[in-house]
């Protein structure tokens, strides 16, 4: 135990339990010993072995459905289809609308998020009193599924009794209650409000947090050379923490994407399937036991991802040129 | 922005935040008032802004026509179990990856990474079907088995922050006074961690309360189901009886409100320290 020669450490340590393991710390983090394999292997194995059970497994078995004639209903035939299940996704009259509303879903939902949650973060950059209240009482959505922020919406949205027509009527700007998701227009309107409401704090609370991250002799300096408000915006503060906002967008854009809970909760993809994106509606068909074309459709989004991931890399790729650019600036 | 504050640029920045604050609370607030009016009274003219007379009618209705309390019991059991096992496991995994080097590492984060991109529905037909294969559907501890699964690669990424953030040193220290690595662990960083992996609990736990689609997917007796799937059955009737169900909205995310206020600080720590590293 003595022999070894600790590389960082000076004195012997003067209490040392018996029975411990030896201190092995020649190369350490370079040198791969069995030992170390060992204990990486241990540590690791019963996080590896649910996730490969209860959720490869499942995804990988989805996928290779997504190529045969699998459904629920009639399981006497499950015989290789190609790209069969494929081609009854995009000859669907459904499929052009659920295309929209899943463009219209993510763009819509993240641009407000974005702007607002950024607004906020630079409105709570400096410090006022309550402020640790105020973040905390304006982080409570975030505790709300979305499948229950969805309910919560469809009754103030609701036509006859709900609030919303209320406070338009009061305000004079509509005489008539709208019947807000009864028509898939002002239905999509209404999930994105919804969607807006649960998702600016995530945007703010990461943005703050990069936001805390720029040194205050920048400003300083962009203060003495007379920069205004608006230049100091947008030549220190947004380039400065352009990685995080790249990559808060493409997480969050990836999330939105597959969160059909709010959708499922406030309209359940109606009326008329006309609220449907791409997530909700393969929930339906999984529903409907259709698990082929359920899983062609995953595939698909999984593929329009993965274009979003190539994104995602490059964003995280230029992170020290931008961060030297911000210095400078 | 960080400079001189004008008056006209502190006044907006407070209305905004004002009114970005009653747009925030203002559902909450409908929800609950909507569960405190007597059944007759949510649907009247004008809409009440402030109960005439508060009533428990909806909440009893909940306890005696619906079985809500069992619901209540089945969420709280699964997801305490869940996001206890989920923690304890990430909890390994992520010191792993905090604090070794190793081959196959960049690999293992990619495939937590993964999991988080690709829908958990095109899974939701195979996990059925395998579910029925392990006798577990319909089964509170099949439920538990994949939450833990669906828990574990956030939490890892979440937890990796944290371990990332304490020094190395410390558990140095104690390996050269004879603990093992495990020892090390258990007894020297844990304690130092513990806000962070409370922190990971409440959110693993906050998730599986509220998870819906696998629920409704695995669990079909009335007897099993959880809150959220409840919630579900509420809908499928063509007319929702808003009285219960805003009762039955405020009690399902009390428990989880009153976690978040509670650690709200740490969450936000691991989000902002786990995603944007990870």
């Amino acid at each position: 135990m003595s022999t070894t020669s600790t590389s960082g450490v000076r004195k012997a340590p003067s209490v040392r339990k018996e029975g411990g393991a030896p201190p092995r710390k020649t190369g350490r983090r370079r040198e791969f010993t069995t030992r170390r394999g060992l204990v990486v292997a241990a540590f690791m194995a019963p996080a590896a072995v649910f996730v490969a059970i209860f959720t490869y497994y499942p995804m990988i078995a989805g996928s290779q459905m997504a190529f045969r004639n699998w459904n629920l209903t009639d399981l006497t035939d499950t015989s290789w289809v190609g790209l069969g299940n494929f081609r009854e996704v995009f000859t669907d009259p459904a499929w052009g609308t659920v295309l929209d509303n899943t463009l219209l879903w993510v763009v819509g939902s993240i641009v407000p998020q974005l702007v607002i949650g950024f607004a906020i973060a630079l409105w709570l950059r400096r410090r006022f009193r309550f402020r640790g209240l105020y973040q905390a009482l304006i982080f409570f959505p975030w505790a709300i599924s979305g499948f229950l922020i969805g309910i919560l919406f469809r009754w103030l949205f609701n036509s006859e009794f709900g609030v919303v027509n209320d406070l338009l009527q009061r305000a004079g700007l509509i005489d008539e209650p709208i019947a807000w998701l009864a028509d898939p227009r002002t239905a999509m309107i209404a999930v994105l409000i919804a969607n807006v409401w649960y998702g600016v704090t995530f945007f703010a609370i990461m943005i703050l947090a990069a936001l805390q991250s720029i040194p205050d002799e920048l400003y300083e300096a962009a203060a003495l050379d007379g920069a205004g408000k608006a230049r100091t915006l947008f030549q220190i503060t947004i380039p400065y923490i352009r990685t995080t906002l790249a990559l808060t967008v493409l997480l969050r854009v990836i999330w939105i994407f597959n969160f059909p809970d709010l959708i499922f909760g406030m309209t359940g993809g109606g009326p008329n399937d006309e609220t449907h994106i791409v997530t909700t509606w393969m929930i339906k068909i999984t529903q409907q036991g259709d698990y082929g074309k359920a899983s062609a459709l995953g595939l698909l989004v999984v593929a329009i991802l993965l274009v979003f991931a190539v994104f995602f890399l490059l964003a995280t790729r230029e992170k020290k040129q931008t961060g030297k650019r911000g210095v400078r600036a | 922005m960080i400079g001189k504050e004008s008056t006209a640029g502190r006044a907006t920045k407070f209305t905004f935040l004002g009114l970005w604050l009653v747009f925030s609370l203002f559902p909450l607030y409908w929800i609950v008032v909507t569960s405190l009016k007597a059944p007759g009274d949510i649907f009247t003219f004008p809409i009440a802004y402030w109960p005439e007379r508060f009533s428990l009618e909806n909440y009893q209705g909940l306890f005696g026509k619906a079985d809500f309390g069992t619901y209540l019991v089945n969420s709280l059991v699964v997801a305490t179990v869940a996001g206890a096992v989920a923690t304890a496991i990430s909890t390994l995994s992520a010191y792993v990856l905090a604090r070794f080097e190793f081959r196959s590492k960049s690999a293992l984060l990619m495939a937590a990474l993964v999991t988080q991109m690709i829908p958990s529905f095109i899974a939701l037909g195979p996990l059925y079907l395998l579910m029925t294969d392990l006798r577990l559907v319909d089964n509170r501890f099949g439920l538990m088995l994949v939450y833990i699964a669906v828990c574990i690669p956030f939490c890892t990424v979440m937890l990796r922050g944290f371990f990332e953030n304490i020094p190395d040193a410390l558990e140095e220290a104690a390996m050269i006074d004879g603990l093992s690595r495990f020892g090390a662990l258990v007894r020297v960083l844990l304690p130092v961690m513990r806000p962070g992996i409370v922190a990971a609990f409440i959110f693993n736990f906050v998730n599986c309360w509220n998870e819906l689609f696998l629920s409704v997917t695995l669990m079909n007796s009335d007897g099993n189901k959880t809150v959220p799937t409840a919630l579900n059955g509420f809908i499928s009737s063509f007319n929702i009886d808003w009285g219960s169900m805003s009762a039955a909205a405020v009690l399902t995310i009390l428990p989880t409100m009153v976690l978040f206020a509670f650690a709200s600080r740490h969450i936000v720590q691991g989000l902002t320290a786990g995603s944007v590293k990870g």
